[in-house]
């Protein structure tokens, strides 16, 4: 939870770059925080949003090293080339995204990775927001032997025909059947992308096919409601929604 | 939302960013969450070279009503520029 250090005790991680195999054997560009220690520590694959593997994404990281776990965030954009996230974001933009088969191939490596270091205990969970939260789903429905998932707001899980692309052709709600691990989503009710019945269809998937998940909806939020660099931030809810990510990743992760 | 908005063209002409003038190739143009105006999504006008790496960028964002008044002020100035029989 959030100050649940000692004064005596702060929490002391190490953090920076790596790469690893990931997709058809790529090397991939990622940034990884671990809490320094024997440990067992879980794992935690973070998954990077749509405006960039930004600074955002690197504070995200090192907060979840600061609560116990090795977080690796991998650079799904890094095959476009390295330059200002934004400049970088803009160009994949540009090219209709990532396609889906690759990132869950860079996902399911970064849990591997993850898995075989000396002092995992062996769990890993996933987390991402806006299409962080999509890559997510996704990943752990397509990719088993994740423990915990965790959705923020991910637009496009459930998606008309229309919206898909060569580079995702497939909505990740038609995956649910598959999804092994328990899932978390947390949503702002004033978002359209997912927007309220978007979020209503996926429970009822999840529902359908007996997935354990917990969904919480918050009123005054929209899209984005975690980035205090943005406009969206909202503080009440997002600080509840924090705590509910680290109830769920001790529940499923750390007992 | 993330809205998957983003189409292309190709232009000629010149950018001018953060590394001085360079020839642009193409234009992006999309409406999707803003970078660093105060908009939670905006038209997002990028003028880049793709042959010449990500960096070779110009990159405006702007709101919708911008964007009309934009279209109409280019559609103005390509209108007079070819009734005074200026353009090549």
């Amino acid at each position: 939870m959030w100050n649940s250090f000692s004064t005596d005790a702060p929490p002391a991680i190490s953090a920076g770059g790596t790469t690893y195999a990931g997709a058809n054997g790529d090397q991939i560009h990622a940034y990884v925080a671990r809490p320094e220690g024997e440990g067992p520590f879980p794992g935690i694959v973070v998954m990077m949003h749509m405006p960039g593997w930004d600074e955002f994404y690197q504070e995200f990281t090192r907060r979840l090293a600061n609560h116990g776990y090795i977080a690796i965030s991998p650079d799904l954009y890094c095959r476009a080339g390295h330059g200002s996230p934004d400049d970088i974001a803009a160009k994949v933009r540009a090219d209709g995204g990532v396609p889906d088969d690759q990132v869950v191939g860079d996902t399911a490596a970064a849990m591997q990775w993850l898995r075989s270091q000396p002092n995992s205990n062996g769990k890993v969970g996933i987390i991402g927001t806006c299409s962080g939260g999509r890559h997510a789903v996704l990943a752990a429905s397509r990719a088993p032997g994740f423990d915990a998932v965790v959705d923020l707001w991910g637009g496009g899980v459930v998606a008309p025909k229309e919206q898909l692309t060569p580079k995702q052709p497939v909505a990740p709600v038609e995956y649910t059947k598959d999804l092994q691990a328990p899932l978390l989503g947390l949503f702002g009710n004033e978002d359209q992308r997912p927007s309220p019945t978007d979020v209503d269809k996926h429970e009822e998937e999840l529902k359908k096919h007996g997935k354990a998940y917990e969904f919480h909806r918050y009123d005054g939020a929209g899209h984005g409601f975690f980035y205090y660099d943005r406009p969206a931030y909202r503080q009440q809810q997002a600080m509840d929604g924090w705590g509910k990510v680290f109830s769920f990743f001790e529940k499923y992760l750390k007992r | 939302m993330c809205t998957q908005i983003s189409m292309r063209t190709a232009v000629t002409g010149s950018g001018k960013g953060t590394s001085g003038w360079f020839p642009i190739s193409q234009a992006n143009v999309g409406y999707d969450h803003a970078t660093h105006s105060q908009l939670e999504h905006a038209l997002l006008l990028d003028f880049v070279n793709p042959g010449l790496g990500a960096s070779a960028r110009v990159a405006v964002e702007m709101d919708i009503a911008s964007g009309r008044a934009l279209i109409a002020q280019l559609q103005a100035a390509i209108d007079e520029a070819e009734r005074n029989g200026f353009t090549e």
